[in-house]
């Protein structure tokens, strides 16, 4: 066997792995809700349509983008292997239920990361494949009057099937045509069920964070007195707090906006 | 002592013939136990009773019975070494229990330790490790002065918290992934710390992780279940510690990184 395969093939090659794709994917979060924080921007989805077209245009984000893909990949996969391996170190289990004093989160890492990993298979089907390669989203052109700043909509019907995105000025207004992700976004985010699966697996973004996020400084040896409790504080309140209810107030204010 | 603290007891305990056989629970009455006896102990009383009645009394391991050995062990009502925390099951006094109450006994349970027979199990595989790399080699020559290399106290301290593990096997039994990285990590850490341990570091913990993923031992996902079941306290900083090693020595350690004339 090589060095290569003998390092990451070893019990704690594996455990590096998901540590790194983990925190990886823990910064693509922040990002994440960053840009989606547009849809709480009272513009009839300008900002979030042109920040739609633009993730998907602009090569370096593309780049990242399957980096992404890759890590999400990565580590399911060795979530997988590494849980197999696990189940197999213990053949014959107890009778009587374990009692010793864990967290809840740190035992349910697999059951919660199996939610999460659906609800990306169907939130990037209904987004992400929906936008960038089927025709079912529609259009809008937002007309800004350059003098007052003024901005209207209209759904717009291009000529090709084909066209992105467009920006022109005629007579001091300014024109951009652009696909209408959030006409999307605002159907889905209508149906009950839909919001409910979304807040549901925004939990499960919670407690997996609530784990994740320190467990992975523990993996790369990180820990000291000093900086140990910073990570567990960014982990708990940033990642396991205020972004998963970042992310769950978008169906629900969404969904409440559609009863009216 | 008074009589009248006895207690009865059902006993829910695993039985098993040998490796192959397969095993069951078979349930015993143990009847006016005083609280003031150890677990262990209350299994003596009950063997007494069976081998009486000419029965196969009880296997389980134990050696010294004052907590120090690593010998006893026992997975009692969903827990290792029983509901008392910091320490071993011979420690363990009968008064934790109240009359009338089912205690479920098994063994350890993990691949890597399999039954020899009913309650005991065999942890040679954590032998294995330790023989894979936890020493240090000493060779001969004259004795130095015991003080003549300086270590600092909380890194002296540090390092015989870690040697305080007795190699029980609690830890790899209270794991949900029937881990060994809090055992392997403590040993790892007791030598790394000193300066005795420094030439065999890097290697030491190469060695003694490549034994215990020999020995199909599952694998770390900080659930600190094992800190919080260990007889001796050992924290889960020894599993941080080990892990920064391994990377190190993987990664970025010289006598690692390059062909050597020795050819190692």
């Amino acid at each position: 066997m090589s060095e290569f395969k003998q390092t990451f093939n070893s019990s704690l090659g594996k455990k590096l792995i998901m540590a790194l794709t983990g925190l990886f994917l823990c910064t693509f979060l922040i990002v994440h809700l960053g840009g989606n924080l547009l849809l709480f921007s009272d513009d009839e989805g300008y900002g979030f349509n042109v920040y739609a077209n633009f993730l998907t245009h602009f090569p370096p984000i593309e780049v990242v983008a399957y980096l992404l893909y890759l890590a999400i990949l990565v580590h399911s996969i060795y979530a997988l292997v590494l849980t197999i391996k696990n189940r197999r170190a213990r053949p014959v289990g107890y009778a009587a239920p374990n009692r010793s004093p864990a967290s809840w989160s740190s035992k349910n890492m697999g059951l919660l990361g199996s939610i999460l990993l659906l609800f990306i298979v169907i939130h990037m089907s209904d987004f992400w494949y929906a936008y960038k390669y089927s025709h079912k989203i529609g259009y809008k052109e937002y007309r800004t009057d350059l003098a007052t700043d003024k901005t209207t909509s209209v759904d717009y019907v291009p000529a090709s099937p084909n066209f992105e995105k467009s920006v022109s000025t005629e007579n001091n207004v300014e024109i951009v045509r652009v696909k209408d992700l959030h006409a999307r976004v605002a159907g889905s985010f209508s149906n009950l069920l839909y919001v409910i699966f979304y807040v549901i697996a925004m939990g499960a973004v919670s407690f997996h964070m609530l784990h994740g996020f320190q467990s992975s400084f523990r993996t790369l040896g990180w820990v000291h007195r000093k900086y140990t409790p910073v990570v567990c504080f960014i982990g708990t309140w940033l990642f396991a707090v205020i972004i998963p209810l970042g992310f769950a107030a978008m169906p629900v204010v969404y969904y409440i906006q559609s009863l009216k | 002592m008074s009589t009248n603290n006895n207690m009865n007891l059902t006993l829910k305990v695993w039985r098993q013939k040998n490796a192959d056989a397969k095993g069951a629970f078979v349930t015993y009455k143990a009847e006016g136990i005083s609280p003031d006896m150890s677990f262990l102990e209350m299994l003596d009383v009950v063997n007494e009773s069976l081998i009486l009645k000419g029965e196969d009394p009880i296997h389980f391991d134990h050696d010294c019975r004052e907590g120090i050995c690593g010998m006893c062990s026992l997975y009692i009502n969903g827990r290792p070494h029983g509901p008392k925390r910091a320490i071993t099951t011979c420690q363990l006094h009968m008064r934790s229990f109240h009359d009338g109450e089912t205690i479920t006994i098994e063994p350890w349970r993990a691949g890597a330790f399999p039954v020899i027979k009913d309650l005991a199990t065999d942890r040679s595989a954590f032998d294995r490790i330790q023989q894979a790399g936890g020493f240090i080699s000493v060779n001969t020559g004259g004795v130095p002065d015991a003080n003549v290399i300086p270590i600092p106290k909380v890194i002296a301290d540090e390092a015989f918290n870690s040697a305080t593990c007795i190699g029980c096997g609690a830890c790899v039994a209270a794991c949900k992934n029937a881990s060994a990285m809090l055992f392997v990590s403590a040993k790892v850490s007791q030598l790394a710390m000193l300066p005795q341990g420094q030439p065999e570091r890097y290697s030491r913990v190469q060695a003694m992780v490549a034994q215990m993923d020999e020995e199909g031992f599952g694998n770390c996902t900080n659930t600190r279940a094992c800190e919080a079941e260990c007889p001796k306290e050992i924290t889960l900083t020894n599993i941080a510690r080990m892990n920064n090693d391994f990377f190190s020595a993987k990664l970025f350690r010289e006598e690692h990184a390059h062909e050597h004339a020795s050819g190692e």
